[in-house]
């Protein structure tokens, strides 16, 4: 197993008094956590914090942790020393087994199942319990969205193995990802979380679905929206232009004097559902180049014969 | 270790699931006593006239963890808490939107 630094994870010197490693504490929890933060790994180092806090806070554990000695290095591989668990006693001596913590296998080694790190109503050694609840946030397309699709989880899961020792489980869910879920919606699956204790319920897993970015697509709730480019003689004269939607293409009906910025919105087109979003589409009018003198010509001659002033609510005159 | 592939089916939490009081306190591992302070506070507006025909919508259930995290993790109170589930609302939208630019 790898040694781990606690006073490093928490920024904090060794010196620390209790103050200050509490002070670090709670300015890092408040940076990490998982339902504030949107640090990439903050789950990962929201938990390590944790665990460091849970060591140091702790006058007894401290001190124990302390006289392992600080010449390792984060990291580094460790194993504990031979009379540890007759020195300081952590260990799992306990009756009623172990108790899964979610922490580090150092944690695990060096003081056992130790004492509630977890939020009320989670584990307590020896008593029945309910497992916590888990969050996961997951990434689909938004194609899976719009056709359904199964995702894999995988997911650490501290559990007991027959001799009441602490294992970690990685347990991999192939999950069903229902057609027509919204970004931000919670996909919640019952007794898939953190095990209970001694016969008391499992938590539960909720996945919170976001969508990747798509090259062309918006998505707000239900409703989906595209830019579509059109050329300007499409928007001027008006026409059936093909249009991308989740579902393939559609063929779609633009009305004659479009502008730049006209929208459309077809109904049923969007996500899935009772009632099906809509999938709105705001023309946007590309400018044809003139690479040659013929192309020139014909925008001379528009000029000529349609001339228009586009800035005329401004105030400008030509 | 074991390994096991397991297929599950979940439910989504969309407008459709409602909670009366005692399936939000099941479900968010929590006491109607705070249901009843979280009400109290604004942090959570059930439909319905009286506490036996209180219903949650999925919204309720989130805002509830969440709050109970912030109380646990970073001594945050109800108060607190309220300010910073809004803020968070709202930042999730906005993020949301930026995402889409």
């Amino acid at each position: 197993m790898e040694y781990k630094d606690y006073y490093k994870i928490m920024g904090v010197d060794r010196k620390a008094t209790p103050e200050e490693i509490k002070r670090a504490y709670r300015k890092l929890a408040r940076k990490y956590h998982p339902d504030v933060s949107k640090e990439k790994d903050a789950e990962a180092k929201f938990k390590e914090l944790g665990e460091a806090y849970e060591v140091l806070k702790d006058s007894k554990k401290r001190e124990a942790y302390d006289r392992i000695g600080q010449n390792w290095q984060e990291g580094q591989t460790f194993t504990p020393p031979p009379d540890w668990q007759r020195e300081f006693g952590f260990g799992t001596g306990f009756a009623g087994g172990g108790q899964a913590t979610g922490f580090s296998d150092f944690f695990e080694a060096l003081f056992g199942g130790g004492f509630s790190p977890h939020r009320e109503g989670a584990f307590y050694r020896g008593f029945q319990s309910q497992g916590e609840d888990q969050q996961v946030r997951i990434l689909i397309d938004l194609e899976d969205a719009y056709h359904g699709a199964s995702r894999t989880v995988a997911l650490n899961t501290p559990e007991l193995d027959a001799q009441g020792r602490i294992v970690s489980n990685r347990k991999t869910l192939n999950i069903k990802i229902p057609r027509g879920i919204q970004a931000g919606q919670r996909i919640r699956l019952t007794g898939q979380g953190m095990p209970g204790m001694q016969g008391g319920k499992n938590g539960d897993l909720y996945l919170e679905v976001e969508f990747n970015k798509h090259r062309y697509f918006q998505a707000k709730g239900k409703d989906v929206s595209i830019e579509l480019p059109v050329t300007p003689w499409e928007a001027a004269l008006g026409g059936s232009v093909p249009v991308p939607t989740l579902g393939g293409k559609v063929e779609v009906k633009i009305p004659r004097g479009s502008q730049s910025g006209t929208q459309l919105r077809l109904k049923g087109r969007g996500l899935p559902g009772e009632t099906p979003g809509d999938q709105l589409v705001t023309l946007k009018i590309v400018t044809p180049p003139a690479p040659n003198e013929a192309a020139a010509a014909l925008y001379k001659q528009m000029a000529e014969l349609m001339p228009m002033n586009p800035r005329q609510n401004m105030g400008i005159d030509r | 270790m074991k390994k096991e592939l397991l297929v599950v089916t979940g439910t989504v939490m969309d407008e459709s699931v409602q909670f009366s009081l005692v399936e939000l306190c099941e479900c968010a591992k929590t006491t109607r006593e705070q249901v009843f302070e979280m009400v109290e506070e604004g942090i959570l507006e059930p439909e319905g006239a009286s506490i036996h025909t209180w219903r949650f919508d999925t919204r309720a259930l989130k805002r509830v963890q969440i709050a109970i995290r912030l109380q646990h993790d970073l001594g945050v109170n109800l108060p607190g808490s309220a300010l910073v589930l809004d803020l968070l609302e709202e930042m999730e939208t906005l993020r949301r939107q930026m995402r889409d630019f």
